[in-house]
């Protein structure tokens, strides 16, 4: 959000298209403006040269004065505040802030009138803008469907520090995968429980990290590798209830300390190592039942 | 008599009418719920909720409804009338799993459900 604020300019959210007054103007033609173009403050150029601004308030104080048929140039606030069009919009927002007005005239660097922006144009096009960045956090989560040859299929995802609104995904899709392949719900389970207790462990304890899954014919491997800081004590964190999980992490229901043992005990195949610069967690399941001897 | 070992399945909307719980979100038609988990601890219900259960927890956000997919619950029973956000809301119904809300707690809620399924006809207290 804030990146956003820093990274698109005044020109990218200014709306464009502007009705403006000149200085002879008569206050009730402006307020007819206004009203048929539903805004609610004109700006007072000529030629793009800014001369001021009319706002609604001017309006209805000439209203109640009797004063409909002044001319602009007479009643137009003409210490304006203007804004540039090449400002980051963090610098515009703050400006707004700063002086508390509706809206802004934007000059371009000849100092021509060539926009007008409101904190209703910063909000929308904040709104859409987070919204392509979620588009593209989502889309960037979502697995590349990379190598499906040779019956081997291979998924990569991405987890995020404390990233709770996306934990689970991974899980998610590797038990459908597992489900659509007609492999049996027991051991889809426990490939499940595995990979959601590394993703969360993941979420809750590193800095992010990927989580790797990988099916054959006969087996389905998890590797889970993120970003460290590294898992201290690891042989106590194999112990059922040892946590090292902050109050908020516990009070969603996390953080109890059963994940990597849950984990060791649904696999087949475990191992765990690492060190501060990053943990790395392989798991893996036999997808067929042992041939009776 | 109650029959200790195998609990009945129940349809889903008559457990909900039977233990007076608020529809968050139903349960997709013919859901069965054959049997509890009562935990607000997901990765106890990870490792421990049967397939077919209802999962009755406090913990009222999206996390719990991963725990509900991947275990093969039918529905989650929120407790104490906790608040659910919006997008558990979504989240079950993507998933199709069944989103039920009790006044009861924990404990008050498992014991009407447990005397519903292991109790052949039985009629829950109210």
């Amino acid at each position: 959000m804030i990146e956003l604020m820093y990274r698109m300019k005044v020109w990218d959210v200014m709306t464009r298209e502007l009705r403006v007054g000149s200085r002879t103007s008569t206050l009730a033609e402006l307020q007819g403006i206004m009203r048929d173009n539903n805004i609610s403050g004109i700006p007072i150029a000529e030629g793009g040269r800014l001369y001021g601004i009319i706002s609604m308030d001017d309006i209805i104080r000439c209203l109640q004065q009797g004063a409909m048929g002044d001319s602009a140039a007479d009643r137009m606030t003409k210490n304006v505040i203007s804004l540039e069009d090449d400002m980051p919009l963090s610098f515009a927002i703050s400006t707004m802030e700063k002086h508390r007005f509706g809206r802004f005239p934007v000059l371009n660097k000849h100092g021509e009138l060539v926009g007008i922006l409101t904190s209703r144009d910063i909000l929308v096009h904040l709104l859409i803008a987070m919204n392509k960045e979620m588009a593209l956090l989502e889309s960037s989560l979502n697995p590349q469907p990379t190598s499906e040859a040779g019956g081997v299929l291979i998924r990569e995802y991405t987890t995020r520090k404390f990233d709770f609104e996306n934990a689970g995904k991974a899980s998610t899709e590797i038990k459908k995968i597992l489900v659509d392949r007609g492999i049996g719900s027991k051991i889809a389970r426990k490939v499940a429980v595995a990979s959601y207790e590394l993703e969360m462990n993941q979420v809750c304890h590193s800095l992010g990290g990927t989580l790797s899954f990988k099916l054959t014919e006969e087996t389905a491997e998890i590797v889970a590798q993120d970003l460290g800081p590294g898992i201290e004590d690891l042989e106590s964190a194999l112990i059922e209830g040892w946590s090292t999980a902050n109050e908020w992490v516990r009070s969603l229901g996390f953080g109890a300390g059963m994940g990597l043992p849950n984990t060791k005990r649904v696999s087949d195949e475990f191992s765990i190592s690492g060190g501060p610069s990053g943990t790395r967690v392989v798991t893996s399941f036999r997808l067929r039942a042992e041939p009776s001897v | 008599m109650n029959n200790l070992l195998e609990p009945q399945a129940v349809r889903s909307e008559t457990v909900a009418q039977d233990l007076g719980l608020e529809i968050i979100v139903a349960a997709p038609q013919g859901t069965l719920i054959s049997s509890g988990f009562t935990s607000d601890l997901l990765s106890d219900a990870m490792a421990n909720a049967q397939e077919g259960c209802a999962f009755l927890t406090i913990q009222a956000h999206k996390n719990t409804v991963a725990v509900a997919t991947l275990t093969g619950a039918s529905a989650i029973f929120v407790c104490s009338s906790r608040t659910v956000p919006e997008d558990m809301i979504q989240s079950c119904k993507d998933e199709g799993i069944g989103l039920y809300r009790s006044t009861e707690n924990q404990f008050i809620l498992s014991g009407k459900l447990y005397q519903l399924l292991y109790t052949p006809n039985a009629s829950v207290p109210s």
